[in-house]
């Protein structure tokens, strides 16, 4: 019983990444057909990858005639906030979860379900996890099969304006706790002005994206818990 | 084709790796007050990096962008729900283009 609720409230988090999936993945297998990758060749790398940026990256390259080494770097590059987002996904599920469980939930940690199950209060349950990734990862690949497949179907009007979803997303996360918490608000701020300056200035713009996630994240994270180091009670609220 | 295959192989694998291998290692909750206060302030760091500056140029101009971030920002600020704000946030650029042409 308990198993099925919290499957529901899962499948309920999902459906707004559902949302955001869709356009995003429609662009790839939109991308992927164009460069002349089979449909169904576009669809499996969505579906055992699950990684937007990860993806486009990996598309160039083999369109490059990139090397398998260059090939697995970038990757290694691109998704290694995943670890981060693994980590402290560890500290959010129970001690007892076994190692199959483990396994099978980290295939679905992605910035959209990282960023959706770290704001529920509770313990995250395998159950949950089920939820939460079940629908995002049908439309992630039903999105990338309908984008290879019609590739003008959707307005180029609607597919813009689905572009931002998913950082609205993100806002409706970040923001309200900065509201009353200074350490929240610390954070962000360090957080976007690094980000600025990695994208604007002269040669800390020539590194990339993949790696200037990480450096701001362990950056801004570190200096907020010098800064204000929690209590051992709020960080399990 | 099997070229496309070893590659998509390669990309599954390594991102697997990189998100499984953190999840089955730790198993423990981390007492560290230093590392404890740092996970809590991953997903704000990681979100905010990821937002900041790639959402102005998520849709087809700065100018609708800015406005579907505006509304994004209002409304989370009323705290909405992450649906809600999505949909504002899109539905905001949808009309700005229409009115603005782009």
């Amino acid at each position: 019983m308990e198993k099925r609720s919290e499957f529901i409230s899962g499948l309920k988090d999902g459906l707004p990444i559902c949302l955001g999936y869709i356009s995003v993945s429609f662009a790839f297998g939109m991308l992927a057909r164009q460069s002349g990758m089979p449909i169904w060749t576009a669809v499996l790398m969505s579906m055992s990858n699950v990684t937007s940026a990860g993806q486009f990256a990996g598309l160039t390259l083999i369109l490059n005639q990139g090397t398998y080494l260059e090939l697995a770097m970038t990757t290694l590059i691109i998704n290694l906030r995943y670890s981060l987002m693994s980590l402290s996904l560890t500290q959010k599920i129970g001690e007892h979860i076994s190692t199959w469980k483990r396994a099978a939930i980290s295939f679905g940690v992605t910035d959209e379900l990282f960023a959706v199950s770290m704001q529920r209060r509770a313990t995250l349950t395998p159950a949950y996890f089920a939820g939460v990734i079940l629908i995002p990862y049908l439309g992630w690949a039903a999105g990338t099969f309908l984008g290879a497949y019609a590739s003008n179907m959707m307005s180029p009007a609607l597919s813009s304006a689905l572009g931002i979803a998913i950082y609205g997303m993100f806002l409706a996360i970040i923001i309200p706790p900065c509201e009353s918490m200074k350490s929240i608000r610390y954070v962000l701020i360090i957080a976007i002005a690094l980000s600025l300056a990695f994208r604007f200035l002269p040669f800390l713009n020539q590194i990339t994206s993949g790696w200037v996630i990480i450096i701001v994240t362990l950056t801004a994270s570190a200096l907020a818990a010098l800064r204000y180091p929690i209590s051992q009670e709020e960080s399990h609220e | 084709m099997n070229r496309i295959l070893i590659s998509i192989a390669i990309m599954a694998v390594t991102t697997y790796l990189i998100r499984m291998l953190p999840m089955v290692l730790c198993r423990k909750k981390i007492e560290n007050q230093f590392i404890q206060s740092f996970l809590y302030y991953v997903p704000y760091a990681v979100l905010a990096a990821m937002t900041f500056p790639d959402i102005f140029t998520s849709t087809r101009s700065l100018a609708s962008a800015s406005a579907g971030c505006l509304a994004a920002l209002w409304l989370a600020f009323k705290k909405r729900g992450l649906l809600i704000v999505a949909l504002g946030a899109v539905i905001t650029v949808y009309l700005a283009e229409w009115l603005i042409g782009i």
